[in-house]
């Protein structure tokens, strides 16, 4: 008779949800030597319970409060009302996250909120931020890149930060840049005609 | 009465005419917004518990400790004790917190007894199903015995066709406010106007009280239907939460465990043939499953449905397992898989090419001449002339190239819709339905056909769908909405422009009927010079507005809409024989549908369906584990879905021509859902000389059909 489910049945696979949460107190005794050289060097051990931290959104400060086992992901969505990046695996897998941290392209469902602290992150929102819009954005609706347009975001993301690392890129190369997204609706043809259209209106 | 009738081909100005989507840059920018973004003050979040075991009784459960946890407002047990549970997955409790975090903690503390059953979860070895299986009857039609004698050659071959999952990438779920009479309803739905009557039959209050909202929705292939115990319970959380915003979403692994699947398919099949690849007869025994109610039976054989001499037998096998769902195109896959692979199997016995065998065999379908046209036309263009060869003929090395065939058909007919049209006295036209925009396009095109309809710039037209307060029309499934909307809204601007033209036609000097709108401007037909400008003809209804209802009714077409269309799909991939890898080289979809309102989103829907096609030809499959009884992929990493890299060139062809467009609009998302798993696996058979027997062809398959002998051997 089991009267837990998580600990009676352990799940085949360690998500990372649950590897983050047990980080400090089940693992090995390297990750844990690890964790507190971390802790110190950071001054001091953070959580369980939640703290105040401030995190670089789009160019602005934003103070939020949040426990230090939460995503960068849901502290987005939950409690900064940024909702362009999608949770769909949220194990880093499908790329619907997709932000872009100090120049990265990142999935913000593996990186914890605490950790984006002092980092530059760079959402979906910011490409039609002030009235600009960047050229990645109406490429994929004129290559009709989406359908019901949930993975679409996290596209978007993958490709601006690819195209800031291969502003002349060869269709061959799109296909492998992008590699990081999925896509249950099948876009893949629009979105590698729009990552091409879109390289080609950056450069003029 | 207006004349609904569509404008003639040529004559259009905005149906037909390859637009972006209205919504476009509102969902790549990340502005869209989901149901499942809505994140309103004093949002509280709800998690599921859900059963680890496969089949179990409930003995007990205990929620007192739960309850007494930081920041959780509502617990709801769904499965009491003596509850039996029949897989994993099932819903055993709810919780609602101020944050999700807290709310999975007491989801943890939520103690279950159960008693753990003997569970079954694997048909596919169908002596192995005992009382589990529960045969259809056998189905004969003519003489089968006679049928194989009239055979010159005869094949047997088993195939299988795998559960897979919709995965949706939005999952299933809901925020729901329950404040007073009023429950907002914001579902991720392919049923706006019928959800909240099936989420107030679940909690049994009127329907009045239950209003409907969804702007976009995530995905739903056929698994989004109904309202599902979650809202149920999302809506008590609320109440109970003294009519707080809840939201609650599946989790991925819910979301692939208990969300919806498309049943399996198993099935030895014996096909007689004459020497000219004429079938004279048709043997096979079956069996599915779409969870723990059984499975679907696929229509076989697949289109070919008139020839002669067929005997069938099917089981339907029941698991621990969670329960099938509508999966665009229900059953046709599977059947097409399943009889399409048969027939290429029976070509290459008769060393024929296979385009020859499904060419004779197309007089047993019920649109010859569509199946003919369309095999030509893809066999141009995948080249077939140059790149086929006879079955595991060609080029020497380890590389191998194929190509296979596969074959669809669907119905598609518009659903009952009711569309109300607005026409506004400064010009501006609002139209509004308790539709729903899958991804397919369906505001676009309620625009363009009333933009083409009234004469205006789309511009003008404001579509307002996704909610129920708006007239009612049909669920999203099974292709009808396009045929549903497209009459509805035609039919509503059509009567709305009457009342304008009654309005102009004493200004204008001629009876209405000899009045056109078209580019802005309301004309006597063959003296354009006549006429006003739309602006000035609206003006004259002061503080008025012009109000007009359309309906479509499936049974009286009215020459609208229409059903029953063909689609061949071909496939052209490269197989490594030395580690089983398969590669899309290229596929390439011909596809009748109609009149075709926008090709550039009917396109896109092709290009998807091709896509999905790859996945489940190649990489999906629900695996189920017999010692947990659960779903051992049920993530992404491991439930594969084909990225950007693996899917080739895609080539499409819609049929737009003057005779299929007189038939009127058709439903499109089914029919190219279909072919593509069989052209694939053709494909590969016809690389490799050799059947790989069950899909997905992963590389252990076809490693294991090249030298499954010798590696046994070997071991
Ligand atoms: S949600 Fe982050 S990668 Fe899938
Ligand atoms: S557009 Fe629907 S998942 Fe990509």
């Amino acid at each position: 008779m089991s009267d837990h489910q998580d600990l009676k049945n352990p799940r085949p696979a360690v998500s990372r949800r649950g590897f983050v949460q047990g980080a400090g107190a089940v693992t090995g005794a390297v990750a844990l030597m690890e964790e507190e050289a971390q802790a110190q060097a950071a001054g001091k051990v953070m959580g369980p319970a939640a703290m105040a931290i401030t995190l670089t959104v789009n160019g602005k400060p934003l103070k939020v409060t949040v426990e230090p086992r939460e995503t960068l992901l849901d502290t987005l969505r939950h409690k900064l009302e940024h909702t362009g990046a999608k949770r769909v695996c949220d194990r880093g897998t499908c790329g619907a996250c997709t932000v872009i941290v100090n120049n990265k392209v990142s999935y913000a469902c593996t990186m914890l909120a605490v950790d984006a602290v002092g980092k530059k992150i760079q959402t979906i929102e910011s490409l039609t931020a002030n009235g600009k819009t960047h050229p990645i954005v109406p490429a994929f609706h004129n290559n009709d890149a989406q359908q019901c347009g949930y993975c679409t975001p996290g596209f978007v993301m993958a490709a601006k930060g690819f195209l800031d690392r291969n502003p002349n890129p060869t269709y061959e190369q799109v296909k492998d840049g992008l590699g990081g997204n999925l896509c249950r609706c099948g876009t893949y043809v629009g979105v590698r005609q729009a990552v091409l259209e879109a390289a080609k209106k950056l450069k003029a | 009465m207006a004349n609904y009738s569509w404008p003639e081909m040529k004559s259009r100005k905005v149906i037909g005419q390859r637009l972006s989507r209205l919504d476009g840059i509102e969902k790549s920018s990340g502005k869209a917004k989901y149901t499942s973004d809505l994140m309103p003050n004093g949002l509280l979040h709800a998690v599921l518990l859900s059963s680890p075991h496969a089949h179990a009784i409930v003995r007990s459960i205990d929620t007192s400790e739960a309850e007494k946890m930081p920041g959780v407002k509502s617990v709801r047990v769904v499965a009491k004790a003596g509850t039996e549970v029949q897989w994993a997955g099932a819903e055993i409790a709810y919780v609602a917190a101020t944050s999700e975090p807290q709310a999975r903690d007491a989801a943890r503390a939520i103690k279950v007894n159960y008693e753990v059953l003997p569970h079954f979860v694997k048909e596919d070895q169908i002596t192995r199903a005992g009382n589990r299986a529960k045969a259809a009857g056998e189905q004969v039609t003519g003489d089968v015995d006679q049928g194989f004698k009239d055979a010159a050659v005869t094949t047997e071959g088993e195939y299988a066709i795998p559960v897979i999952t919709h995965c949706c990438l939005e999952p299933h779920g809901q925020m729901i406010e329950w404040k007073g009479e009023q429950i907002n309803y914001y579902p991720s739905t392919q049923n706006v106007s019928g959800i909240g009557g099936d989420l107030a039959r679940s909690l049994n209050v009127p329907a009045s009280q239950i209003k409907v909202h969804m702007d976009h929705i995530g995905g739903g292939f056929g698994a989004k239907f109904p309202s599902d115990n979650w809202g149920k319970e999302c809506a008590n959380m609320s109440k109970d939460a003294g009519g707080a915003p809840v939201r609650m979403y599946l989790d991925r692994a819910q979301e692939l465990t208990i969300a919806g699947v498309r049943p399996s398919h198993f099935a030895k099949i014996k096909l007689g043939a004459k020497a000219d690849g004429t079938l004279t007869a048709w043997e096979s025994t079956s069996w599915s499953t779409g969870g723990f109610t059984g499975g679907g039976m696929a229509p076989l054989p697949y289109v070919f449905t008139n020839m002669p001499n067929k005997r069938l037998n099917h089981t339907a096998v029941s698991i621990n397992g969670g329960g099938a769902r509508a999966w665009r195109a229900p059953n046709h896959p599977q059947a097409s898989f399943l009889t399409c692979a048969a027939l290429e199997d029976i070509a290459a016995k008769l060393n024929l090419d296979p385009i020859e065998v499904f060419s004779k065999n197309v007089q047993f379908t019920p649109r010859a001449e569509t199946y003919i046209r369309q095999l030509k036309r893809a066999a141009v263009m995948i080249d077939w002339q140059k790149n086929w060869h006879p079955r595991g003929k060609g080029a020497s090395g380890n590389l191998k190239r194929g190509l296979g065939i596969g074959i669809a058909t669907w119905g598609g007919l518009g659903h009952a819709s009711r569309c109300l049209a607005k026409i506004n006295a400064d010009g501006t036209v609002e139209v509004m339905m308790g539709t729903q925009d899958l991804g397919t396009g369906t505001r676009t095109c309620i625009s363009q056909v009333v933009s083409e309809t009234l004469g205006v710039p789309m511009n003008m037209v404001v579509v307002r769908i996704g909610d129920n307060s708006y007239p009612a029309s049909g669920a999203s499934g099974g292709s009808t909405t396009i045929g549903g909307i497209s009459a509805s809204s035609r039919k509503a601007a059509a009567e709305a422009l009457d009342q304008l033209l009654d309005l102009v036609a004493p200004q204008l000097g001629v009876p209405k009927d000899q009045l056109q709108a078209v580019d802005s401007r309301i004309f006597v037909k063959g003296n354009p010079d006549k006429a006003i400008s739309w602006k000035a003809a609206c003006q004259k209804l002061g503080p008025k507005s012009i109000e007009a209802t359309g309906e479509n009714n499936p049974k009286q077409p009215g020459g609208l809409i229409n059903q029953g269309v063909g689609g061949i799909q071909m496939a052209d991939v490269t197989v490594d024989i030395e580690t089983g890898v398969v590669r899309m080289n290229k596929m390439v979809a011909v596809q009748d549908c109609g009149l075709i309102v926008n090709p550039k989103l009917a396109e896109s829907q092709v290009n998807g369906a091709c896509i999905m096609s790859i996945c489940a030809a190649l990489m999906e499959e629900r695996v189920m584990d017999n010692v947990t009884g659960r779903v051992l992929n049920a993530d992404m990493e491991f439930y594969k879905l084909a990225g950007i890299k693996d899917i080739g060139e895609i080539q499409v062809e819609m049929e737009i021509d003057e005779v299929n467009d007189k038939r009127g609009v058709i439903g499109l998302g089914e029919p190219c859902a279909v072919g593509g798993v069989a052209a694939i696996a053709n494909a590969v058979a016809n690389a490799i000389g050799v059947r790989v027997p069950s899909v997905p062809v992963t590389p252990d398959r076809v490693l294991s059909a090249l030298y499954g002998n010798r590696m046994e051997r070997l071991a």
